[in-house]
């Protein structure tokens, strides 16, 4: 059923639901409202969620709803303020904590990986830190090198953490639930750029899980792999290349730790070719750890080597012309495409 | 030094707080000696001379308040009720210990009597107890959270983050800041242009006093007075227990930062000497009062040794576990 506060779901009770199209903003602003509701041990912290209404205005309107014991204006204090998300969870209270921008997280890296990453092992057990962590990430609005960087492979790095990345309005809306049900601390990455776009809420839809990727474009001429940002560009390379006779499979991760690695090979088995997309560096990243895995377990299926379409390492500049160099592209997928089919793309 | 003098409500009373100083160093010096037979490995920091500040503040705070500690933190476990066994097995790195052996000595847990670390990140730990302190608010709980750092952190960052949020918020968080004079081997006057703690604190508009954490009753006293305070909703306070570590920081220490005499002069002045002396003076204990005890603390640690000999390691099979919740079924 769908949650009665989405705008039009009255006009959706009666069968069959009309999908309700609303921006992905607005799907995780409802996401958390929906929290706040269902349970009280639930809240928000963070800088200007509340008088100002979210940096990225997602959580506007939840201050007046919810009230500031609930909305919680914090300093900026970012090692303070996940900390105390951290010991706010060993409490009993089930915090969501937003950082305004993932560059912002690396002032609380203590926090996130010395205390909530390990102290559940350290402890052998006796403690589980029920976080979650919102973070801004990624690049294309000329923020330039301090506000555009896409770390959430970075932290996909620490084991303890979980990291989700919400790529469609359904994760948008229903991964947050998820998320709070899990007793770990977990990472939930929002690409900037998606905040605008816009879709329909699958209708009927209740619950996602966080355990798997989803396929996006069934496909068999070779597998796109990515997440998070860079989904709405494979899906236009996919369309593209559609239009040449070139059917790729979208494998949107959802999860970057831990890794659903059997969908991955599983595409890759079917597809005998497979590029990743990740908005990260390509030195060390998630897109190095993936083609590790297909190598590792699908190699003797591959019809040729394993593509990487990454953002070129630099740290981002401002100049439009050149941050768009800079970061992956329709073009530069439907190109990294095209070299793993081969030249006539029959594969 | 402003805390009024303080002194042993009795009998039963010196004898408790002999008691717990007492079992703390008889279970230094085994550690002491067990890591030269390479029993304990890894960091090892031991609490000799600082015996009178976890005594003294855990006998002044109640069992349904949350603990926070630095990695000098035998002590404080101790005195909180963690059974010395669990301790002295996880210093062994045994499945048995109140960790099961991945903690170590700089990360003793036991949520059972709200003890969380163990926490070896200079200062790291004031973010999490302002965070308990938030959920005791929130939740309307009787509870507040006590938190102990050392002087080195007072030059983090996180120390002044958390000293703010927790005013700002009014929590029911006691600082208690172990200071003794040392972060690692860097006198305070040497990191800091404020060396007077209590006056940083009240830069943050909390209540803050000095203590001499050498006199255990000055510590009690001083702690049970802020706790009640803060359980009445006077916001977070901070006390600067003034204190001294008598052995070296760690087991890798040539201690070249300070001379032998001044420790020396510390030991003649150290928190077990002067509780003695004291309660002999006033008539509350005899010579066979404090044997009987020392008997009773070197006992203990023997049980202790002998329960962590005797414990079983964790199987390996079981490394990956405990790095997510173990969802019970």
């Amino acid at each position: 059923m769908i949650d009665p506060v989405l705008p039009g779901a009255d006009s959706a009770r009666t069968p069959p639901p009309a999908p309700v199209r609303l921006s992905y903003r607005d799907a995780v602003r409802e996401a958390l409202r929906a929290a706040l509701r269902a349970d009280p041990r639930v809240f928000l912290m963070g800088e200007d969620v509340g008088r100002y209404g979210g940096s990225y205005a997602v959580s506007k309107g939840l201050l007046e709803e919810f009230g500031p014991e609930r909305i919680r204006d914090t300093p900026l204090s970012e090692s303070a303020f996940v900390g105390a998300g951290i010991g706010a969870a060993l409490g009993g209270l089930r915090p969501i904590v937003e950082i305004m921008t993932v560059n912002f997280s690396l002032l609380a890296l203590d926090q996130i990986m010395n205390n909530a990453a390990s102290y559940c092992h350290m402890s052998g057990g006796q403690l589980a830190v029920g976080l979650v962590i919102r973070l801004a990430t990624g690049a294309g609005r000329q923020l330039a090198a301090q506000h555009s960087h896409s770390l959430e492979g970075w932290y996909a790095h620490i084991p303890g953490l979980r990291i989700v990345v919400p790529a469609t309005i359904d994760d948008a809306r229903f991964m947050l639930a998820a998320a709070l049900a899990c007793p770990d601390p977990v990472l939930l990455f929002e690409h900037a750029a998606l905040y605008n776009a816009e879709g329909d809420l699958t209708p009927g839809l209740a619950a996602v899980d966080i355990d798997h990727a989803a396929v996006r474009r069934p496909g068999h001429d070779a597998t796109v792999i990515t997440y998070g940002g860079s989904l709405p560009k494979c899906l236009a390379a996919a369309a593209s290349l559609a239009a040449g006779g070139i059917e790729v499979e979208v494998l949107d991760l959802r999860t970057l730790r831990p890794l659903d690695d059997a969908a991955i090979v599983a595409s890759v088995r079917r597809t005998r070719r497979a590029v990743i997309v990740d908005e990260g560096w390509r030195s060390g990243s998630l897109a190095a750890e993936v083609t590790t895995r297909i190598v590792e377990q699908a190699f003797y299926d591959l019809e040729a080597p394993v593509e990487r379409v990454c953002t070129a390492e630099v740290p981002i500049p401002y100049a439009k012309h050149l941050e768009d160099a800079a970061l992956p592209s329709p073009e530069r997928i439907v190109d990294a495409v095209r070299r793993v089919v081969g030249g006539d793309g029959s594969g | 030094m402003n805390a009024p003098a303080a002194g042993p409500a009795g009998r039963e009373h010196g004898l408790a707080l002999l008691r717990g100083m007492l079992r703390i160093r008889a279970f230094e010096d085994r550690c002491y000696q067990l890591y030269g037979e390479r029993k304990i490995r890894g960091f090892l920091h031991l609490y000799n001379g600082e015996e009178a500040v976890a005594v003294g503040a855990m006998r002044a705070l109640d069992a349904g308040d949350a603990i926070v500690a630095t990695y000098r933190e035998h002590g404080h476990a101790l005195a909180r009720g963690v059974p010395m066994d669990r301790v002295m097995a996880e210093l062994y790195g045994k499945q048995s210990g109140c960790s099961r052996g991945r903690g170590g000595s700089m990360h003793l847990f036991d949520v059972a009597k709200r003890f969380y670390g163990g926490n070896a990140i200079v200062a790291a730990g004031l973010p999490v107890a302002v965070g308990l302190a938030l959920a005791q608010k929130l939740r309307r709980e009787p509870a507040i959270t006590a938190c102990f750092f050392g002087d080195g952190a007072v030059a983090e960052g996180e120390f002044h983050e958390s000293l703010n949020l927790a005013a700002l918020w009014r929590l029911p968080v006691l600082f208690l800041c172990e200071n003794n004079r040392y972060a690692m081997g860097t006198a305070l006057d040497r990191t800091e242009a404020e060396t007077d703690i209590a006056a940083k604190a009240r830069g943050y508009r909390i209540d803050a006093a000095a203590v001499d954490g050498m006199d255990v009753f000055a510590v009690e006293a001083a702690v049970g007075r802020a706790a009640a305070a803060i359980r009445g909703g006077a916001g977070p306070a901070l006390l600067e227990l003034r204190t001294y570590r008598f052995r070296a920081h760690s087991m890798f220490d040539p201690q070249l930062y300070r001379d032998k005499s001044e420790v020396e002069a510390w030991q003649r002045k150290g928190p077990l000497i002067t509780l003695t002396t004291r309660l002999k003076a006033e008539g509350l204990i005899t010579e066979d009062d404090f044997r009987r005890l020392e008997a009773e603390a070197s006992a203990e640690v023997d049980a202790a040794v002998a329960f962590a000999e005797s414990a079983p390691w964790e199987p390996v099979a079981d490394l990956a576990r405990f790095v997510y919740a173990e969802r019970s079924a």
